[in-house]
C-alpha cells in the first residue's frame, strides 16, 4: 500500500519569501501526524499545499502514490478542516454535512442515510435540522469533522481546529479527535502550535521552524531526543547553557561554561573546541543545600527567586551567577524557600549537548 | 379642502404619528420588550429633540406630504382652479378608468396603447434588472473576493467616474455611439461586417443599453458589500469538498449575498421602471415607455389628476411586485437594508 502522503523536495515561495524549504516527508496511511511549530513557520502553507490550494514552487506532492501536480483541491482525496471551521451558516447542520455528497450527485435518500449515520457518529443525531449558529463551539467542531468525513477522504487535514475553544473543551476534543481517527482509520494530518496537542494525539510529529522541517519522530523522541536547539527549546520546557566543548568520550562530552565545567550526552558528535548549547529539562534538576557534594552529578549554585508550589510538584525559578534564570521542577518532598541559595545538580546523562547555531 | 382642515392635516397628522410612536415606546418599556437607555437619555434632550423635529420634518414634508397629495389628486376630476373645492370636486375613479379604457366614462374598449406601454415598461425593467445582475455579479465578486487593494481602487474609480457626467449627457452619448452614422456602425461598415448601417436605436438597443448602464452602480455596490462579508474560507471549504465553481456561486456565495442581491435588484427595477431621461432620449420611434406617458399627462394634456393616477398606478405596481419577489425569496424588507 502506498504511503498516504509523500513530500519530495517541496518548496513554496511567495516572491522572495520562502514559506517552505525542501520538505521531504512520508506520512503512512492511518497515521495521526502533526506539524508542530510557532506561527509563521510554514505549517499552514504546507497543509494548503497538500490540500491543493497552493501549488508547490518546486518539488512533488504525492497522495496515495499519485502525483498531485495540476489537481485542484476539489479533485484531491483530502478534506480540510479550517481553523474557523468555515461551516455554511445558511444551511442546516444536516445540509452542511451532506454538502460534499450533494456536490458529487449522490441521490437524496442515500445522502440522508449517510448524513444520519455521521450525525450519530459525532453524537449530534438530535441536531440535524438546526442552524449552525444554534450549536455550541464543541458541537460546531463535530459538524466540521462530520462534513469532512462525509466525502470519505483518504487524508483528513486539520488546521488548528481546536484553537478557538476554551481549555476544558480543547482537552476533551483532543481525546475525541483521537478516538474518531482510530475509529475511521484514515490518515489525519494535524497542524498546531500547541505542543501538548501534538504530543498527546500524534503517532508522529514534524517540528517546523522558519519553513524547515527540523525533526520528525514520535512524541517521545521529539521530546527526549531533540536533534536541533530549536526543537529542544520549543518542545517542552528546557534550560539552555552556552559553552565550549573541552573533551569527548563514549558519547559524552565535557563543556566549559560560565557556570563551571558541566557535562552531558553528545548525540550529534560534537568535537573538542566546538561551541555548544547544553539543554537540561527542569524535571531532571535536583535542588540540594550548597556544599553537599554528590559525585554522580554536575551542577552549579543558584538563588531561588520564585517558588510556585503546585501540590505534586513545585516549580522553582533560580538565578545563577551569570544572571541567567534557570527553572527546576522538583517533587513534593522538600519545598525550597525563596531567597535561599541552593546547589542545582543533574546527572550528566540527563544533559544534552547540541551544536550552537551561528546566530545564537 | 378648507383652510382649517388643511392646517389640521399638516400639523395634526405628524403630531398624531409622533404621539403614536411615543405611546408605543412607553408601552414596550413597560412590558419589558425594550430596555437600555431611552432615546433622549442617549442623545440628550436638545439633540434628541432636534433629531425628532428634523427627521420628522424631512419625512413629512419631503416624502409623505407630496405623495399623499398626489394620491389625493389622482382621485379627483380635472377642474379649473376656480372650481376646486367646489361642489364638482368629488372623489372619483375616472382617472383610473381612463388608464384602462381610454375614456373617463365608457368601459366599452380597452386603452391598449397605455396598457401595452405599461406592461412593456414592467417587462423590460425586469429583463434589464436580470441582465444587470448577470453583468454586475462577476464584477462585484471579483472586487469583493479576488482583487488586490490596488486593483480594487482602479475598478472603483472606473465605475464611479463616468457617473460624474450628467445622466442626460450619458444618454445622448449612447445616441451618438449607436446612431446610423455613429461610431459603431462606421466601424462595422468599415470592417465589412455589415452592408448597411443597423438601426440600433429603432430596435431599442440604445434604450436597453442606456438603462442598464444608468443603474449599474445601484447593482454593483449592494452586491459588492454583501459578497465582501463572505468568509473566504467558506468558498475554499466548498471547493475542498469537491464543489465545481458554479455550484459554489449558486449554493454558497449567492445565498450569503441574498440580501445584497435583493436590494440591488429592487433598486435597479424601481429606477428602471421610473426612468425618464433614457426613454425620452434613446427609445425608438415605435416604442412607448410608460414614464413619458405620465410626463405627457402632466405637461402635454395638462391633466394633473390623470398624471397623478398614472404615476400612482406605476408606483403601486412596482411596490407590490417587489414585495412579491421578496416574499418568493423569503426575505424581509428589513434584511435588504443590511
Amino acid at each position: 500500500m502506498a504511503a498516504a502522503v509523500e513530500l519530495e523536495g517541496v518548496n513554496v515561495t511567495f516572491g522572495d519569501f520562502v514559506a517552505v524549504r525542501d520538505a521531504n516527508l512520508t506520512i503512512e496511511a492511518g497515521e495521526f501526524f502533526s506539524f508542530l511549530g510557532p506561527s509563521g513557520c510554514g505549517k499552514t502553507t504546507l497543509l494548503r499545499t497538500i490540500s491543493g490550494f497552493i501549488e508547490p514552487t518546486r518539488g512533488q506532492v504525492r497522495i496515495g502514490g499519485r502525483d498531485m501536480v495540476g489537481i485542484g483541491p476539489n479533485k484531491r482525496p483530502t478534506a480540510l478542516i479550517f481553523q474557523n471551521l468555515a461551516l455554511f451558516p445558511m444551511m442546516s447542520v444536516a445540509d452542511n454535512i451532506g454538502y460534499g455528497l450533494r456536490v458529487r450527485g449522490v441521490p437524496k435518500h442515500e445522502r440522508d442515510e449517510k448524513v444520519k449515520n455521521l450525525l450519530i457518529q459525532v453524537a449530534l443525531s438530535e441536531h440535524g435540522h438546526k442552524k449552525v449558529s444554534e450549536l455550541s463551539g464543541g458541537q460546531k467542531q463535530r459538524v466540521a469533522i462530520a462534513r469532512a468525513l462525509a466525502v470519505e477522504p483518504s487524508v483528513l487535514l486539520l488546521d488548528e481546529p481546536l484553537s478557538a475553544l476554551d481549555l476544558k473543551l480543547r482537552q476533551h476534543m483532543r481525546a475525541e479527535l483521537r478516538a474518531i481517527q482510530k475509529r475511521v482509520g484514515i490518515t489525519f494530518i494535524y497542524i498546531t502550535h500547541d505542543q501538548g496537542e501534538a504530543l498527546t494525539m500524534s503517532d508522529r510529529i514534524a517540528v517546523m521552524n522558519a519553513g524547515v522541517i527540523e525533526q520528525v519522530g514520535n512524541g517521545r523522541s521529539v521530546y527526549a531526543e531533540p536533534r536541533t536547539p530549536f526543537v529542544a527549546a520549543f518542545v517542552g520546557e528546557n534550560n539552555q547553557i552556552r559553552g565550549r566543548v573541552t573533551a569527548v568520550a563514549d558519547g559524552m562530552a565535557t563543556l566549559d561554561t560560565p557556570l563551571g565545567t558541566l557535562s552531558g550526552r553528545n548525540p550529534v558528535g560534537l568535537k573538542a573546541g566546538e561551541e555548544a548549547l547544553l539543554f537540561v529539562r527542569p524535571e531532571v534538576l535536583s535542588l540540594v543545600p550548597t556544599g553537599t557534594p554528590n559525585g554522580s552529578t554536575v551542577g552549579f549554585d543558584g538563588e531561588a527567586l520564585d517558588v510556585a508550589y503546585e501540590g505534586s510538584v513545585t516549580h522553582v525559578t533560580l538565578r545563577v551567577r551569570t544572571g541567567q534564570k534557570i527553572t527546576a521542577t522538583v517533587g513534593g518532598g522538600v519545598v525550597p524557600v525563596s531567597g535561599e541559595t541552593l546547589h542545582i545538580g543533574f546527572k550528566p546523562q540527563d544533559g544534552l549537548l547540541l551544536a550552537r547555531p551561528a546566530s545564537h | 379642502m378648507g383652510a382649517t382642515g388643511g392646517l389640521t392635516l399638516v400639523f395634526g397628522l405628524p403630531l398624531a404619528v409622533a404621539l403614536f410612536f411615543f405611546g408605543l415606546a412607553a408601552y414596550e418599556r413597560r412590558m419589558g420588550l425594550a430596555n437600555g437607555p431611552g432615546f433622549f437619555q442617549r442623545n440628550g434632550l436638545a439633540v434628541g429633540l432636534y433629531l425628532v423635529l428634523a427627521v420628522g420634518f424631512w419625512v413629512f414634508f419631503v416624502i409623505v406630504l407630496p405623495q399623499f397629495s398626489m394620491v389625493d389628486m389622482s382621485f379627483r376630476p380635472k377642474l379649473p382652479p376656480s372650481q376646486m373645492g367646489g361642489p364638482k370636486d368629488v372623489f372619483t375613479l375616472e382617472n383610473y378608468r381612463y388608464f384602462l379604457f381610454g375614456s373617463t366614462t365608457s368601459t366599452s374598449s380597452w386603452n391598449w396603447i397605455h396598457i401595452k406601454a405599461f406592461l412593456l415598461t414592467i417587462g423590460v425593467s425586469i429583463a434589464i434588472t436580470l441582465f444587470n445582475f448577470a453583468l454586475c455579479y462577476p464584477i462585484a465578486f471579483h472586487m469583493a473576493q479576488s482583487a488586490g487593494a490596488a486593483r480594487l481602487r482602479i475598478l472603483l474609480l472606473l465605475l464611479i467616474i463616468p457617473y460624474w457626467v450628467n445622466e442626460i449627457l450619458r444618454a445622448f452619448a449612447f445616441r451618438v455611439l449607436l446612431s446610423s452614422g455613429g461610431i459603431i456602425n462606421k466601424l462595422l461598415l468599415g470592417a465589412g461586417v455589415i452592408g448597411e448601417p443597423i438601426d440600433f436605436l429603432g430596435a431599442d438597443v440604445g434604450l436597453y443599453m442606456g438603462l442598464s448602464y444608468a443603474y449599474l452602480l445601484m447593482m454593483v455596490f449592494p452586491l459588492y458589500s454583501a459578497i465582501e462579508s463572505l468568509d473566504k474560507n467558506q468558498i475554499e471549504a466548498a471547493r475542498d469538498l469537491g464543489a465545481p465553481w458554479w455550484h459554489i456561486h449558486l449554493f454558497v456565495v449567492m445565498p450569503h449575498a441574498k440580501p445584497g442581491i435583493a436590494s440591488g435588484c429592487t433598486l435597479v427595477f424601481m429606477l428602471c421602471a421610473g426612468a425618464l431621461a433614457a426613454p425620452l432620449v434613446l427609445a425608438g420611434p415605435r416604442t412607448l415607455w410608460f414614464t413619458p406617458i405620465v410626463y405627457d399627462r402632466f405637461y402635454q394634456a395638462f391633466n394633473w389628476p390623470q398624471g397623478a393616477a398614472y404615476a400612482f398606478i406605476l408606483l403601486v405596481t412596482c411596490v407590490v411586485f417587489v414585495l412579491l419577489v421578496l416574499k418568493m425569496f423569503r426575505l424581509s424588507l428589513g434584511e435588504i437594508t443590511r
